[in-house]
């Protein structure tokens, strides 16, 4: 399919270098977690986790994102998906644990708005830097427990999810989704495996993205060999085990970059 | 077990270069779980690229269209890959390779000798890279010479795969058997583009590419009809294959093998199912071995 073209119909300021982009059309059949190419004429193409069926998240880190940062309503950008594979989504009854880091938060909150929606019960640790940093705090804090922690103790526990996590009972909950900084979600990783909890959990990975269709092998990770871009973003926690996960990531030429 | 240039195979279905070939762990799984019959790597050059920007594929109606650019860790950083391929495919290995002259060619496939690659195949087409692949393999004289190049400086099978974006592919194949090839490969991906009418903008970050898929399989077929009359050395059929009447057809043409690319799209396990629907089919028609229907369509006049 050729780039859509995706009309910016409202842009709000999450934090100073995250602003979320409404855009018309909207993908009414979107599996949370699954992911959009975004496409900035004229400089790159983008993954981009979706936040909403009509809206990307976005933290402002190079020239494709500082370009779009430029962008205003009415303007326009390409955008091709929903790409890969989302979230499991949990059955009425089951208690889900989000875990939520930075602009992890961003696929993890339709995911979170999905499961509650189908009758889970839904509770959240989201962590980010600092409290000016936390991702949609108020759309977590409305579908139940919300914990949060944050690098400066600015607000909520000082300190990483995963401290947070360490006191919680995870044999309570039917199924747990974690996105976030690498280093975070291997950490939770390395946790969740100690408590024998990988079989409910999913990961979103982040790789570099070439064809984003699942040809080209740009985004295979070890020693699976899966795509991240069509088997993935989201991963089962036994399909990671003795992966590359907080290890290293390939770059645009492939070569091996450690985390 | 087919034999290919002395190479032996499970089936006839071969992972075709620049798909699924970034790492060692992704070729194993084409091998694995896909079953292929034998695995290209990315192709490999003499120095780290990181391709063009992004979008670099986009899927058409008619097919695939990118500009990838060689994106490549280069020969030193790839080894590790191949390392891997080699250790757990359980498949012949072959590595694609590209360079700017003869002189780049045989350094890249030097240097990627240590780790045991069953075969070269010398990436002469890509359309889209200044200076690289369609733009030495355009020229008779220079692909002559960079085969030449890497079969003196290797004692695997080498390989050469050609572009069709020329007037004759033939005198292309000529030149790669005069400077002793094994085995052709035919064709690597034809020029497009596209445009994206809402903006005006050409759609890949390259402006324009290769296309790839169901739009270009009459193509390759009479290129490899041709190769086939042309040379005396094996042509491997590349180029829209998604299904086995698709391989057959290639076959008939004169295809020793078949390649699959893009197909892996729908689904990676294309290769064991293309191969099981050779099998049934030569069964069908009392065909007593592959060879039978290999060049067949030149017979029947």
């Amino acid at each position: 399919m050729l780039p859509l073209n995706a009309k910016i119909t409202q842009i709000t300021e999450e934090s100073p270098a995250v602003r979320t982009f409404f855009f018309d059309p909207r993908f009414e059949d979107l599996e949370p977690g699954q992911f959009v190419m975004v496409w900035i004429r004229g400089v790159d193409e983008i993954p981009m986790g979706l936040s909403r069926n009509n809206s990307i998240t976005v933290q402002n880190v190079g020239e494709a994102t500082s370009k779009l940062f430029e962008l205003k309503e009415g303007d326009s950008f390409g955008l091709r998906g929903p790409f890969g594979k989302g979230f499991t989504l949990p059955v009425k009854g089951d208690k889900i644990l989000i875990i939520a880091g930075g602009v992890g938060a961003a696929p993890l909150s339709p995911y979170a708005e999905a499961a509650f929606a189908a009758g889970a019960e839904v509770h959240t640790i989201l962590g980010a830097r600092s409290a000016g940093d936390l991702l949609f705090e108020g759309r977590f804090e409305a579908l139940g427990n919300i914990y949060v922690s944050t690098d400066d103790g600015s607000k909520g526990v000082k300190g990483f999810v995963t401290d947070v996590l360490k006191g919680l009972d995870v044999a309570a909950y039917d199924r747990i989704a974690v996105c976030g900084p690498e280093i975070m979600m291997s950490s939770v990783f390395r946790l969740l495996e100690e408590r024998k909890a990988l079989e409910k959990a999913e990961f979103s990975l982040h790789r570099y993205f070439k064809c984003g269709i699942g040809v080209c092998g740009a985004c295979c990770i070890d020693q699976s060999g899966l795509r991240v871009c069509k088997d993935g973003p989201v991963f089962s926690g036994v399909q990671l085990i003795g992966s590359e996960l907080g290890k290293y990531s390939r770059d645009a030429s492939g070569r091996r970059v450690k985390i | 077990m087919y034999t290919l240039t002395g190479l032996k195979l499970k089936n006839p279905t071969i992972l075709a270069a620049g798909v699924l070939g970034t790492t060692g762990a992704s070729l194993c799984r084409v091998a694995r779980e896909g079953g292929a019959g034998a695995v290209v790597t990315k192709s490999i050059g003499p120095a780290p690229k990181t391709g063009h920007s992004n979008p670099s594929m986009v899927r058409l109606d008619c097919g695939f269209l990118n500009a990838m650019g060689l994106p490549n860790p280069s020969y030193p950083g790839f080894l590790q890959e191949l390392v891997f391929a080699k250790k757990n495919s359980s498949v012949p290995v072959i590595a694609s390779i590209f360079g700017g002259n003869p002189a780049e060619f045989a350094e890249v496939a030097e240097g990627l000798l240590p780790s045991n690659p069953d075969a070269f195949e010398l990436n002469v087409s890509c359309p889209h890279a200044e200076g690289y692949g369609a733009a030495v393999g355009s020229n008779p004289c220079l692909v002559e010479a960079v085969t030449a190049a890497v079969k003196d400086v290797v004692n695997v099978p080498v390989w050469v795969k050609l572009t069709p974006n020329v007037a004759d592919i033939t005198s292309i194949g000529t030149a790669a058997e005069s400077g002793g090839a094994d085995a052709v490969v035919a064709i690597n991906t034809v020029k497009g583009m596209v445009i994206d009418i809402e903006s005006g903008y050409p759609v890949l970050g390259n402006r324009s590419g290769g296309l790839s898929g169901k739009a270009v399989k009459p193509v390759a077929v009479k290129c490899v009809y041709d190769l086939y009359t042309a040379l005396e050395i094996p042509v491997i059929g590349v180029g829209g294959v998604s299904s086995w009447e698709d391989a057959v057809e290639m076959m008939m043409a004169g295809a020793a093998a078949v390649q699959v690319g893009s197909a892996v799209y729908d689904r990676v396990d294309i290769f064991s199912e293309i191969g099981a629907g050779i099998e049934t089919f030569l069964e069908r028609k009392g065909y007593s071995n592959i060879k039978k229907i290999i060049g067949l369509a030149h017979e029947m006049v």
